[in-house]
């Protein structure tokens, strides 16, 4: 069973939509014990940095996470904004820390000074980088992003690329760790083949 | 690089759909998961359901119909009908769309587009723009209440882009289910009045007519009477595109 993460912030019932499209068994919770009962956790996410931290914090989500990631060797999937929270830090909000999964912080993207408009919305291509996530996608796929930041690595993991002005971090993975900017559950086929593959395979990076 | 949308646009008169012609005429099209679920098994890059008599009948796009189609569509959805506040907003997100398009109460009260983009944030606000030509052949911003004399189409775009909104539908009425071509004056001269993506709807009748809509500015182009009537396939407007040298995201092939 999968736990669906619901932080209370934004829409993150599509992530459940395509689970249930898929036949996946999951939970939508806030709930540390159904946390710890998962064998899966994904972490979906909508909206800002610091709330979501916030929340993450007071919540006591925050160390369950960790331990069951951690400790347990639990295989997590951080999307989005949930994908940024796997991170040290992210200058929105000021500052504000995450969970510290992967080292590195997250920034503004620098598409202003290529002249592109903020928020990075729409379909762009990914270069997968040979994640193992991106099992049975055609490489350079294209998948659906909607946001502003981005998450900049401090410690040489895999990851995938897309462009916006400059290469950014579009994936990521580490271990038992799997994070990506785009939205899978809004990016047809190849998304859902994302999801799949987190669902029904282990995800450990080689 | 980011990629040029092929939008379908799918018109409902409550729960079944339609198409009009000129935004009268109507053909009952049937049931609108059956066609959402053939435009998900086509690929396209993005779903605009409208429930076109919401606002008149002073009701809302029915909340079920948006769930269906959400639970078998993964691409983004905007839905639009009768939607008149921020609550109304939440709930139509809360159900599985991602944008919401809106019309008569931005052209009632326009403080609702910025009101609805702070909270939700542009991105999630489309604002469609109704375009019919007088006697003069002047644009005017046409409403389901009639011609709206009181303002000119160019300051109203001008001002739904300062409020806040992420994306402009522009839809042509005169053209609409004529299938004889987009508006490409209208089109140009809206694209370089905004920088915010301009969605246009009305009037096209092959391919070509898409390709021409993003050759004169259109960051997205909506279809339907194309995919409703006759044989061509979202795969082929974006062959065309593609041809022509712009960005689309097309299905298993590397670029």
């Amino acid at each position: 069973m999968i736990a669906v993460v619901d932080l209370g912030l934004g829409n993150v019932k599509s992530v459940c939509r395509a689970l249930s499209f898929l036949k996946v068994e999951h939970l939508l919770t806030s709930k540390s014990v159904e946390i710890a009962k998962a064998d899966r956790i994904i972490l979906p996410g909508v909206g800002n940095f610091y709330e979501a931290s916030d929340r993450l914090r007071k919540s006591g989500l925050f160390d369950v996470i960790r331990e069951n990631v951690l400790n347990l060797q639990k295989p997590l999937f951080g999307i989005c904004l949930g994908m940024q929270l796997l991170c040290d830090s992210s200058e929105e909000g000021g500052g504000s820390e995450g969970l510290g999964l992967i080292k590195g912080r997250v920034r503004k993207l620098r598409a202003e000074e290529h002249g592109l408009r903020l928020p990075h919305i729409g379909w762009n291509d990914v270069a997968s980088g040979g994640l193992n996530v991106f099992k049975g996608v055609e490489e350079n796929s294209c998948f659906y992003f909607v946001h502003s930041f981005e998450v900049e690595l401090a410690e040489p993991i895999a990851y995938a690329k897309c462009n916006y002005g400059c290469d950014f971090v579009a994936a990521f993975e580490k271990a038992n760790i799997v994070g990506c900017q785009f939205h899978p559950e809004k990016s047809q086929g190849v998304g859902l083949k994302l999801l799949s593959n987190f669902a029904r395979q282990d995800v450990k990076n080689a | 690089m980011l990629r040029h949308r092929i939008i379908p646009i799918v018109l409902l008169d409550g729960y079944s759909v339609v198409k009009t012609i000129k935004f009268d005429v109507r053909r009952n099209l049937g049931n609108p998961i059956t066609v959402a679920r053939i435009y998900n098994t086509r690929n396209v890059d993005e779903l605009i359901l409208l429930d076109i008599d919401a606002s008149k009948e002073n009701r809302k796009i029915d909340l079920f119909t948006i769930e269906d189609v959400a639970s078998e569509c993964f691409m983004p959805l905007c839905v639009g009908g009768g939607l008149k506040s921020c609550e109304d907003i939440a709930e139509a997100l809360s159900r599985g769309a991602d944008k919401v398009s809106i019309n008569s109460e931005a052209l009632r009260n326009a403080k609702f587009i910025s009101d609805a983009s702070r909270f939700f944030g542009a991105q999630c606000i489309v604002v469609s723009v109704d375009v019919k030509s007088d006697e003069q052949g002047r644009w005017k911003v046409f409403s389901h209440a009639g011609v709206d004399n009181s303002r000119e189409l160019i300051d109203w775009v001008r001002e739904i882009e300062s409020l806040g909104a992420g994306e402009i539908l522009l839809n042509s009425v005169d053209r609409d289910g004529v299938m004889a071509g987009y508006d490409f004056k209208l089109i140009e001269e809206i694209s370089e009045l905004v920088s915010i993506p301009v969605i246009v709807a009305g009037g096209a009748g092959n391919p070509g007519d898409a390709t021409k809509a993003v050759q004169n500015g259109a960051s997205a182009v909506g279809i339907s009477s194309i995919f409703h009537f006759t044989s061509y396939t979202p795969d082929e407007i974006k062959e065309d595109l593609h041809r022509a040298g712009l960005p689309v995201r097309r299905r298993g092939t590397r670029e």
